[in-house]
């Protein structure tokens, strides 16, 4: 027994090496690697299109992927399907409940389906929604549901079986910021009892508050894989924004912005530039030098790190590209 | 729930396998499921009540007289093809709820649970014996009330709508298999009733083969199957026997059978 759950320990919830996945010519996942302790919250960030989706299907036991290998909890996502599909929860990106069914009739119908008599399903429904605060709402119709209900019941679904581990896909987009409190409390509640959580993300300050590591993905591929704290020192301890007056001048102010601190400038605006800023002391140095060049500013704050400017800085390319689109 | 302990993976008794009495199990559950949801949905009884009304009305006073000198002597003919008619034309929108499924994403988290690959179609279309033997009593109870008594008693009546709803059962995994390779679901129906209404009308459903001029009757009773349950059923209704036909029906569905549940469940597997 002691031998069995010392090996647990040490065996990793998620265990993926270079999985990729491609749909005609688009690499949508290329070379996507990652190890999730058992207990811990993994949060996948990364903008549209970037993968996400796409590598929970491969976890998940959805798709196969068309290199790489993962292993839930040691077992094999190709050869032991069956096994991994009994020790996961997938909650996806939309919502897969039954409109035409009631709150309840969802829930116990997914409970016999995991193997559970009519009784138990009941009670575990119950339980359920109890817990996510539907218990009022339990014989409505669905169609009557606001989409953070509908959120909530989805993710009570994928809790019936009471799996060891979870895979949520943008669990909180969508979801007003009192309900997206709730989805985090009740996330953490859920790690509290030992399962272990996969999230994906498109908001920094969601991953920053819940993920005890934080992988950053775009364009398919891994851009950073570390602890929050870790992600924001490699960023430097606060960054700088700055707002030209004059679009024109922008290019010119990097430029003398980088000789300065010695570090990448991100364009984040037209005319809003940020850099990282190590040495406060800099800072008169970075306004003389703009002064003397002539150029006038609208706009000057200290940033605390946040994992905006993470994410600015890994993928600075995409939120660039991303822009050119609106 | 969220408020007790995981059992951690280890410690978990775990089968890389899904038995055979967990499939039906399975199937069984989402049968459920869809009975549930076409109780929920009472509008669609108008598919298998009222048109099974409406069509054994409109063709007994319209053709009646016509084919068989009078309507008494018509039902005979007619209420064996309008049972078949309105099962055949049930079975076609079988895919309908199964697509709905695959496009909303309930498909792929059935997909992630530890159940049978098979189960959501068979409890699918397994539900849908229930409107088949709706159609078919309210045809049966329609062609009463017109004054239609089959000879062989209400024996052979169970006998030919079990009969005609295994066929129906059949034919709707073809039906499945169509709805899932399709881009659109209306594309799937448009096809379901491009190749169902050639089939009905040009059988011996609603009128005698015998009057019919000589290359249409032998398409209509040597190339067309749904003549050979048609012929079934009046045999069945009339003398309470079976024959030939039966047999070749029987086979011929049981191949179709056969054929299209892996098909059906390889189309399935590719859409999830
Ligand atoms: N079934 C599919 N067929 C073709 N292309 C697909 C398919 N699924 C995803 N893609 C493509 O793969 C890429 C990654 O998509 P994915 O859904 O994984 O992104 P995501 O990170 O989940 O984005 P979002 O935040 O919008 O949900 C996209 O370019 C998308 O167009
Ligand atoms: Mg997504």
């Amino acid at each position: 027994m002691t031998n069995t759950r010392l090996k647990n320990n040490s065996i990793l919830a998620v265990e993926a090496h270079g999985l990729v996945k491609t749909f005609g010519d688009n690499r949508a996942v290329d070379g996507v690697s990652l190890s999730i302790p058992t207990g811990s919250i993994c949060g996948v960030l990364g903008p549209n299109g970037a993968g996400k989706t796409t590598t929970i299907n491969m976890l998940a036991t959805l798709s196969k992927p068309d290199a790489g290998n993962v292993k839930i909890f040691g077992y094999d996502v190709l050869s032991e399907t069956q096994i991994v599909r009994q020790l996961i929860g997938l909650t996806g990106q939309f919502a897969s409940i039954d409109e035409d069914l009631t709150a309840l009739e969802n829930l116990m119908i997914f409970g016999r389906l995991y193997g559970y008599s009519r009784q138990d399903a009941r009670r575990i429904g119950n339980e359920l929604l109890a817990e996510f605060g539907l218990s009022d709402v339990a014989s409505r119709s669905l169609s009557k549901f606001s989409g953070g209900m509908r959120r909530r019941l989805d993710l009570a679904v994928s809790l019936i079986s009471q799996p060891p581990l979870i895979f949520l896909d943008e669990p909180t987009t969508g979801l007003d910021p009192r309900t997206r409190t709730q989805m985090w409390q009740t996330i953490r509640k859920l790690v509290k009892g030992g399962s272990t959580v996969l999230l994906t993300t498109q908001y920094l300050d969601e991953a920053d508050q819940l993920a005890d590591n934080i992988v950053v993905i775009d364009k398919g591929r891994v851009v950073a894989n570390d602890t929050p704290e870790g992600l924001k020192r490699s960023v430097g301890s606060s960054s700088l924004r700055l707002t030209v007056k004059d679009a024109d001048h922008t290019a010119n102010a990097a430029q003398i912005i980088r000789g300065i601190l010695k570090a990448k400038v991100h364009l984040a605006e037209a005319s809003e530039l940020i850099a990282p800023m190590n040495n406060p002391d800099k800072l008169t140095d970075v306004l003389t030098s703009l002064k003397d060049a002539g150029i006038a500013l609208s706009g000057v704050s200290i940033l605390q790190p946040t994992l905006d400017e993470v994410f600015f800085a890994l993928t600075g390319e995409s939120s660039q590209a991303k822009k050119e689109e609106n | 729930m969220p408020n007790t302990t995981i059992l951690p993976a280890n410690q978990r008794n775990l089968k890389n396998r899904v038995g055979v009495g967990r499939a039906i199990r399975n199937s069984g559950t989402l049968a459920y499921r869809a009975l549930l949801k076409m109780f929920h949905n009472p509008e669609i009884f108008v598919d298998f009540v009222v048109l099974p009304v409406m069509f054994t009305l409109l063709f007994t006073f319209l053709f009646g007289g016509a084919i068989a000198g009078n309507i008494s002597n018509y039902l005979p003919i007619v209420i064996p093809g309008v049972l078949l008619m309105s099962s055949f034309t049930n079975c076609t929108t079988a895919g309908s709820k199964l697509r709905e499924d695959v496009d909303k994403g309930t498909t792929s988290r059935f997909k992630s649970m530890p159940i049978a690959r098979i189960a959501p179609l068979a409890g699918s279309l397994t539900a849908d014996l229930v409107r088949y033997v709706m159609g078919g009593i309210t045809v049966f109870t329609t062609g009463y009330l017109l004054g239609y008594r089959p000879e062989a008693g209400i024996s052979a009546v169970i006998f030919s709508i079990l009969f005609v709803m295994f066929v129906a059962w059949c034919l709707s995994w073809v039906f499945a298999f169509i709805s899932l390779c399709t881009k659109t679901i209306s594309t799937a129906s448009a096809i379901g009733v491009v190749v169902m209404f050639p089939l009905v009308f040009l059988s011996n459903a609603f009128v005698p083969a015998e009057t019919m001029p000589g290359r249409l009757q032998y398409f209509v009773l040597h190339i067309n199957p749904l003549s050979h349950v048609v012929t079934v059923v009046r045999q069945l209704l009339t003398y309470g026997t079976i024959g030939a036909d039966f047999w070749f029906a029987l086979s011929g569905t049981l191949a179709l059978l056969l054929v299209f549940i892996p098909l059906t469940l390889i189309a399935y597997k590719r859409k999830a």
